[in-house]
């Protein structure tokens, strides 16, 4: 929960110094864009932590973020599939890689970083290979669906013009964090993660189900990620096979360490990791607002994480010191 | 040589030592014993230069020194062998001994040759003969021990402070450590030797020095060292009813094994059975196949084939949580690696297992997760500040306690201890043996591994040994002897039993 302070403070010391230098970042439209991208990270960085707080990680959610979304463009358009059937198979096709990962991890006893960036390589190339690298997007079509990640709601009219509302992937986000907090810190199953991740030989004598759990994590996982993978598809509008949701692996662990997760295992919380979620979008936004280069955004991010778990870990033993003399 | 006076150490919560004095001559093995938290590690550490004293004086030679660490310690001759290894199992014998002091060859190339002379003079001197190129990990834990001591004395150490060396050897490993330190001793060596098993202190030390909760609590010469005086020094009291085994007539069957077989020996099938309110000692030699027959039972490990039935119903699966089901539960042989979740909270250990039944739903409930937790922990005096402290922070013997808690809310019909007092101190080992006495009152049956033979004799009602991954024999009544355990143990040839 210190963390989460942490974090907090971060966000709010940010803002400040924004809101002094350049007044356009709170201007409603990019305030709502901001909003937005940290929604779309914190609902696939929430699996990705699952998994991490089980002592495994997972590399693959970028490329399912991509290859979900070309799959959707393709169902819907390609095959002529309803919009709830579309969304339904890319959603049990998530479930499906997932479950194929946590099956590999668990059973087979194959390390989670491999298992994970083979799934990285194959999905993206199955991505390109099934569309012969072409971009795909949805045209003029599908305004309805596009509301998914475009749509604010309650949307309000502004006095200087304009319109303000919280976009619905923030509503989403909000909705799955619920849940998985309702998972992770009120229910006897969290309470078996925990202990698995952190001494998984001492959860297994105490009768704890940890393949069960383990593949629960990795499916969980996989399928935000897929979920979330269709929501920037409807974003952006069109989805690039070689690129779209690229490094987005790399964003979502950096979210998850930012919000306490160690990479040991059995540490995290669902509200560190979203305001991890929460911090890295707002960098990019701040950078490239800020006037600093965009060439900066990933050394700036790097930068910042480095510092907050330098400085946690300082403070930690510092703290254990003072505990000791006394 | 080595003079201590007036010794105080704080830990947080604890006062871990209190104006302990200490001497310890060239040529001469001290014994340092006491309880779990007497501070007999601490005070091994203050000397080897882990922990810095908050008071007092050491004299080395008649001279004041002060050790600040490790590498002090080092240069001042002390060197401390620690409970766990510290050694590097990817590494040949040579090459841990002399870790972080290699003799080079110009600026930084490993001398293979004049490693392995001096290396072989040191393994010489511990009785070990190998050739020094030996990969460490093919070395039994007891040869890894004497390449410890070997580093130590590669090191120009005059005095060893072995701190529970013996703690997970085999008996035959603890007969050759016994007579290198002896041999030390001869060469002028002084060791102070941390231990809890008395029997080996008494064979071994030429002074014992008693401490009980941080201070000195008495000093006993070789020829006064019996086993009575030394327990009644470390607890404070007299305890002449140390194992009070009350023999109940044994009620219904609660465990029947019918033709198990483990990976251990697939050729051979395990069957017996165990009665309510009765306990079942399991003896044998180390890697006899104990606990992979109680890991079978309990479904760590694979079953191979056969049945297990827990009061007629047979255990539907193989997995531990239909084991725990029917009615089973195990204290694992590791408390820390398998026992417990050492960073988690001591309430959160205790109800690990029962949580589905404590909380009556999926949801966790907090505060009667906190009372039961609570309501056990008193049962079975767990020293604790705070239920809520991580387990790491609990001694080796209220650690035992808290695996025992944890399976005790469920209520098994068959409760398996593998090795339940090993390491922990005599104060918790009481404890613990009456804990056993009270669960067999109620009917709880317990099939129980131990290494330990004064506990596996006085505490069982029948014994099974265990000889090369089958059931060598059963002993009862007058039969079960020392002896008797002993020789079905070690037997090379041991007819099937009918």
């Amino acid at each position: 929960m210190r963390r989460a302070l942490v974090l907090l403070l971060l966000l709010i010391a940010l803002s400040v110094v924004m809101y002094f230098k350049n007044a356009t970042f709170f201007s409603p439209l990019n305030v709502k864009n901001t909003l937005r991208l940290m929604s779309l990270l914190g609902i696939f960085s929430i699996g990705v932590g699952m998994v991490i707080i089980t002592g495994g990680i997972d590399l693959s959610v970028g490329s399912i973020i991509g290859l979900s979304g070309l799959l959707l463009v393709f169902f819907l358009k390609e095959f002529d599939l309803s919009v709830p059937f579309s969304l339904f198979l890319v959603l049990i096709l998530g479930m499906i890689l997932g479950l194929f990962h946590g099956l590999l991890v668990a059973k087979l006893k194959i390390q989670s970083f491999i298992v994970t960036l083979c799934g990285l390589l194959i999905y993206r190339g199955v991505g390109r290979f099934i569309t012969k690298d072409m971009t795909q997007g949805f045209g003029n079509e599908y305004t309805g669906l596009k509301l998914l990640a475009n749509g604010a709601f309650p949307e309000i009219e502004l006095a200087e013009g304009g319109t303000f509302g919280v976009p619905i992937p923030f509503w989403i986000l909000l909705g799955i964090a619920i849940l998985a907090a309702l998972f992770l810190h009120k229910s006897v199953y969290g309470r078996h993660l925990y202990a698995l991740g952190r001494n998984e030989d001492a959860a297994r004598y105490s009768g704890i189900k940890i393949d069960r759990l383990k593949v629960l994590a990795y499916v969980l996982s996989a399928s935000l990620a897929a979920f979330a993978g269709m929501l920037y598809a409807l974003y952006t509008n069109t989805v690039q096979p070689a690129t779209s949701g690229g490094t987005y692996e790399l964003y979502a662990i950096a979210a998850c360490v930012l919000g306490g997760c160690s990479l040991r295992g059995g540490e995290g919380t669902i509200i560190g990791i979203i305001l991890g979620a929460a911090v890295i979008p707002f960098l990019r936004n701040f950078v490239s607002m800020y006037g600093l280069t965009d060439l900066l955004e990933y050394a700036i991010i790097g930068t910042v994480i480095l510092i907050t778990v330098t400085t946690d870990e300082i403070l930690t033993r510092w703290r254990q010191k003072r505990i000791k003399t006394t | 040589m080595l003079q201590a006076k007036g010794i105080w150490k704080r830990f947080p919560g604890v006062q871990a030592l209190e104006d302990v004095s200490f001497a310890l001559h060239s040529g001469e093995v001290v014994a340092l014993i006491g309880e779990n938290g007497a501070g007999k590690s601490t005070l091994g550490k203050v000397f080897a230069g882990i922990h810095r004293p908050d008071r007092g004086k050491i004299r080395l030679d008649g001279e004041e020194v002060l050790i600040q660490d490790v590498r002090r310690a080092g240069q001042l001759g002390i060197a401390l062998i620690h409970q766990e290894l510290n050694l590097v199992d990817n590494l040949t014998v040579v090459e841990n001994i002399f870790l972080g002091h290699e003799p080079r060859w110009g600026p930084a190339f490993f001398a293979t040759r004049k490693a392995n002379e001096g290396a072989k003079q040191h393994l010489q001197r511990v009785g070990l003969d190998l050739p020094p190129s030996t990969p460490l990990r093919k070395l039994s834990t007891g040869q890894q021990q004497l390449v410890e001591v070997a580093k130590a004395l590669s090191l120009h150490a005059k005095i060893l402070v072995m701190d529970e060396p013996t703690s997970s050897l085999s008996e035959s490993e603890t007969k050759t450590l016994i007579q290198v330190v002896r041999q030390l001793r001869g060469e002028g060596v002084a060791i102070l030797f941390v231990s809890h098993r008395l029997g080996e202190v008494k064979k071994v030390a030429d002074r014992v020095v008693v401490l009980r909760d941080g201070k000195n609590a008495g000093e006993l010469d070789a020829k006064d060292c019996t086993h009575d005086r030394m327990v009644a020094l470390m607890v404070g009291r007299d305890i002449s009813q140390f194992y009070q085994k009350k023999n109940l007539r044994p009620g219904d069957v609660a465990l029947h094994v019918k033709e198990l077989i483990t990976e251990r020996a697939a050729d051979k099938k395990l069957s017996f059975s165990l009665r309510e309110g009765e306990i079942l000692g399991l003896g044998g030699l180390v890697g006899a196949g104990r606990t992979e027959l109680v890991e079978t039972l309990f479904g760590i490990r694979k079953r191979l084939g056969g049945t297990v039935y827990v009061k007629g119903v047979a255990l539907p699966g193989n997995s531990p949580s239909h084991a725990i089901q029917t009615g089973l539960g195990l204290v694992p042989e590791d408390r820390k690696v398998a026992g417990l979740i050492l960073e988690m909270a001591l309430r959160d250990n205790v109800t690990l297992v029962a949580l589905r039944a404590i909380t009556g739903s999926i949801l966790l409930r907090k505060a009667k997760e906190t009372r039961a937790a609570e309501r056990m922990a008193e049962e079975l005096h767990i020293r604790r500040s705070n239920i809520m402290q991580p387990a790491s922070l609990l001694s080796g013997g209220n650690q035992q306690k808290a695996v025992l808690a944890k399976w005790l809310l469920l209520n098994p019909k068959v409760l398996i201890l593998d090795e339940p007092t090993r390491g922990i101190d005599v104060g918790a080992k009481q404890d613990i043996y009456k804990l056993m006495c009270t669960l067999t009152q109620k009917g709880t049956a317990i099939l129980m591994v131990s290494s330990e033979m004064e506990e596996l004799l006085a505490m069982s009602d029948r014994v099974l040994v265990m000889n090369e991954g089958k059931i060598a024999g059963e002993l009862s009544g007058d039969d079960l002897k020392e002896e008797a355990v002993v020789s079905l143990g070690t037997a090379v040839e041991v007819k099937e039993t009918p």
